[in-house]
This record gives structure tokens, sequence and C-alpha cells, in this order.
């Protein structure tokens, strides 16, 4: 059943082409010398020198990736310990009401749970007769509750696939039922922890929709300062889009690097065991 | 055992707590805003705004689009993701990670670039006018918010679609083709069926933000093409509605759920005709 038919190829690389288009068009044009984007008058690094000394891009990096790495790691500890729980559930019906409400931000359009969020965080401020509210917390609230559903969707399934009786035999043998959890449990759903990670940390980090609506002036990610910035034309907008498409490219690479040696890795034990 | 399920209970204790205040709380929030007005006295004014002309309207070219989108991009991802799903693994690494590259990068710089690539000014208008046919208009029409959609969302298509095919079982279709099929027919009644999961998912998760975006169609669109998410956006951030935006959100929420229903429903149909 391989077929490799001309045509076949063909259609990939066109869609390829066009795929990348308009990215190779904005990398060529964030090196131009003048703003236009038509017309190459010179080579320059002048964007990407403005880029640089745009404290406040750096300033919304920074707080991008803060946000990011505390959102996942609290979502990791919370899913991490809802999912244990809700293997143990007992009642069916219980457990697959809690699992339809934890998927709801992952179900409904970005759109409203961000404007949700934002109706909890307002009238939270009545209450308290605070005006502003929206900044870093109601950020940080706002990405754990968004990154919990797929954190929990990673591990669930490594704590089905886990042998129940592995943790039954660590309490027979005298393990405490935390030390049986840090002994026996986590170890075999390892795996299904970190991929939840770096989803969420990927996820919080793309975030655009639902941040735009919880955050205030004082704590603008990534993405949000980027939205006020392309109402204009603003060539560093192309040196900022060409600089995160390498840093990207750089990661995958790696990562697929990893990935290749350690699936060699595993080959090599199976042969040597 | 009974120490044990009361500890169960209390480790996931924090979840449901969490998932309560944060996930069930705003969407009675939005409930209870969508049904008061300004002084908090019940109303059912905005529900019955949707009623009115331009919101009916905004509604009904939203799905349009959304569904526009949605075939668009099944047409040019499917054999795309067939042919993929046929070459050598090591080349199939190597393909989902060019398609995954454009979307690791953020939705705004992406429709930046179409943004820029289809202006007035743009490198297309001007090759263009320097070959002799002169400017076209395509920014702020339809033409570039379904281009700019479809050009976003794509990688949302190909992957799940990609990733059933691999899932198929190629002994099915040699099956079909030594008891006669000819192509046509092993196409239509063995590959599309069992590739119909990822059709399903792949289209909700094209629909789902192509009917809710807001970003795209304003920076693509301009006025005339205004979607529901613009209007939504509009009413909280700039005029300061949130008991309309919230009453128009309610109406979104309930019909994409009935699409997605109605596409779930569909998927599973004629997953269980294949089983049996």
């Amino acid at each position: 059943m391989k077929k490799k038919t001309p045509l076949g190829i063909a259609y990939t690389a066109l869609i390829l082409i066009l795929l990348y288009a308009p990215i190779i068009v904005m990398i060529i044009f964030s090196f131009n010398s003048s703003r236009s984007t038509s017309v190459m008058t010179g080579f320059s690094l002048k964007w990407y020198r403005d880029l640089l000394y745009d404290s406040e891009i750096i300033k919304a990096l920074y707080h991008s990736l803060i946000i990011a790495f505390l959102s996942a790691s609290i979502s990791t500890v919370l899913g991490t310990m809802a999912c244990v729980g809700i293997e143990r559930m007992t009642k069916k019906s219980a457990k697959s009401l809690l699992m339809n409400v934890t998927n709801i931000p992952m179900m409904n359009p970005d759109i409203v749970t961000g404007i949700s969020m934002l109706l909890l965080f307002t009238f939270s401020g009545l209450i308290l007769k605070k005006s502003d509210v929206l900044g870093f917390w109601t950020l940080l609230i706002t990405h754990i509750t968004f990154n919990l559903p797929y954190v929990i969707l990673s591990i669930l399934p490594k704590l089905r696939q886990m042998d129940a009786y592995l943790s039954e035999a660590a309490y027979d043998l005298g393990c405490t039922p935390a030390k049986a959890f840090f002994k026996v449990v986590l170890p075999s759903i390892k795996t299904g922890i970190i991929s939840g990670f770096l989803m969420a940390i990927t996820l919080s980090i793309d975030d655009f929709v639902i941040s735009y609506f919880v955050t205030g002036s004082s704590w603008q990610t990534l993405p949000v300062k980027i939205y006020s910035m392309t109402k204009r034309f603003d060539p560093t907008v192309y040196a900022l889009s060409t600089t995160v498409f390498f840093a990207i490219l750089i990661l995958l690479i790696l990562k697929n690097f990893f990935q290749s040696k350690s699936e060699k890795r595993s080959i090599r034990g199976e042969k040597t065991e | 055992m009974k120490k044990n399920s009361l500890l169960s209970k209390l480790i996931s204790a924090p979840h449901i707590v969490w998932a309560a205040i944060f996930i069930v709380v705003p969407l009675v929030m939005v409930v209870y805003y969508a049904f008061t007005d300004r002084n908090g006295d019940f109303t059912v004014e905005n529900i019955k705004a949707m009623g009115y002309y331009t919101y009916v309207n905004v509604f009904l070219r939203s799905l349009w689009y959304g569904i526009i989108v949605t075939v668009i991009c099944l047409v040019i991802a499917y054999p795309f993701a067939y042919v993929i799903s046929n070459l050598a693994p090591k080349t199939q690494g190597t393909m989902v990670m060019l398609i995954m590259l454009p979307m690791w990068m953020s939705l705004l710089l992406r429709t930046y670039s179409i943004m820029a690539l289809i202006s007035d000014t743009g490198i297309i208008n001007s090759f263009l006018e320097a070959v002799g046919i002169g400017r076209i208009k395509m920014i702020n029409t339809p033409f570039a918010v379904i281009l700019g959609m479809v050009y976003d969302f794509l990688p949302f298509m190909i992957l799940p679609v990609y990733s059933a095919m691999t899932k198929m079982d190629v002994s099915l279709i040699e099956t079909a083709y030594d008891l006669g099929a000819n192509k046509r027919n092993v196409f239509l009644k063995v590959i599309i069926p069992l590739s119909r999961s990822g059709i399903v998912s792949g289209a909700t998760m094209v629909f789902v933000p192509s009917v809710s975006t807001f970003f795209i169609s304003q920076r693509l669109g301009g006025s005339k093409t205004a979607l529901i998410g613009e209007i939504i956006e509009s009413l909280f951030v700039k005029n300061n509605n949130p008991h309309l935006g919230s009453a128009i959100s309610l109406v979104l929420m309930v019909l994409i759920l009935i699409c997605m229903f109605v596409m779930n429903r569909f998927g599973d149909e004629e997953e269980g005709a294949v089983m049996i």
C-alpha cells in the first residue's frame, strides 16, 4: 500500500509552501532597512535592535514565562491529586459529573471562558470594593483553570494503565498511603505528569483570548502585548515573529533529537534484557 | 479500607473546590448577567435582543463562516494527511514537525503575517501592480477573513485526520481491493469511514475557534464582516455592557454545544456501524 504518486507529493509540497510563504515573507522583511513590506531597500538589523531595546516587550515576555511556569506547576500538582481521587471514586455518576465539569474550559469557546472569568473577578471586585482586581492573580487563577483539564487528561490514562495490585502490594509490605504514592504510583505515572506539565506550559504561553479579558495594565503577557502592537503596522513585530519562529524551530529539533535518542536507548535496553 | 476511601476523597477535594469556584460559578455568572439589567433587576430584554436583525445576521454570518472554513480545511487537509500517512516513518515525523511549527507560533503573529501579505500595499498587490494587472482589494473583505481562518486553523484539521489515518488497519484496505473494490469504492466505503473519528475531532477543533474568533475578523475583515466574537469583545471591553455581552455569549455557548453534540453523534453512529 506504499503509494508515492508524483501528484500527491506535488500537492503536499504546494500546501507546505502556502503554509510557510507568509512566514518566509515576514522573515525576509524583518531584515529590511525601511518600513516597506513590499520592496527590499537593503539589509539591516534595525528592527531587531528596536526589539531588544523595547523594555515593554521584554517585560511582557518575562510576565508570560512566570505565569506559564507557576500555572503549569500548580495545575500539575492539583491535577495529579485530582486524578488519584477520580480514579478511586466509586460512584460512577459523581465521577462522570466531575470529569464533565473539569472539561468545560476545554470544550467552551475561549472567548466565553474569558468573559465568564472576567465576570467572576469584577463581581468579586464589587463585593470586596476593589476597583483594580485584574492583574497577576486573576491571570494566574485563569491559567491554572484552563490548564487543569489538559493535565488531567494526560495523567488519567497512565493511572488507568497502572497495575492496581502494585499499590496494594505496597500497603501489604507496610507502606503508608503517602509512601505508597511516592514510591509506587508516582514513578509509574511520571511520563503522564511530565507531558501534562509541558502541555500546560505551551498552552499558557500561547494563550491570548482568555488572558486578554482577565489581564490588567499592570501585568500584560506577551500575546496581549503583541495584540496591542498589531493595531498599527510595525516592523518590530516582524523581528519578534522571526525570533519566535526560530526559537520554536530549535526547541522542536532538540525535542526530536532527544526523543529519538531515548527511543534508541529503550530499544537497546529491551534487546539487552 | 474505609480510611483509605476518606483519604481518596480528600485528595481530590482541592480540585473539586477549584472547579466549583472557577468553572461552575463563572458560568452561573454568565447566566445571571444575561438575565439582569444594570440595576441588578431581572429582565429578559437582553435575550430578546438576540432576535434583532443585526444580531441574527451576525450569528448567521459567524456560523456560515465557521462552516465554510471547516469544509475548506477538510478538503485541503484530507488528501494532505492521506499522502503523508503513506510516507516512510521518518519522513512522516519531519512532516508532522513541519505542520506543528506554524501551529506553535502565536495565532496573532500568523494572522499578522497574512495581514502584511494581502494589505493594499503588501507584497501581493505590489507584485500585481508591477506585472500590470493593478491592485486588488483583498484586506477588509470576507475573502480575507476566510483566508486568515483557513491559514490559522488548517493544522488543527491536518493533525487529527493524519493520526486517525496512521491508526487505520491497512489490511482492511487490502482486503477491500482483494474483494474487487475499485479505488473509488475503497476510498468512499473503507478509508473515509475508518478516518471518521479524526474528521470529527478536526472539524470541532476548526469550527469552534472559527465561530468565536474576534482577532482574525477584527484585523482582516474591517467593519462589514463583524463576527460574534467581535461583538462580545466590544460589549465587554469598549461599550461596557456585560449584560448584553453575557446574553450573546450564552446563546453562542448553547449553539456550539448543539453543533458539537450533532457532530459527535454523527461520528459515534458511523463508528458503530463500521464496528458491526
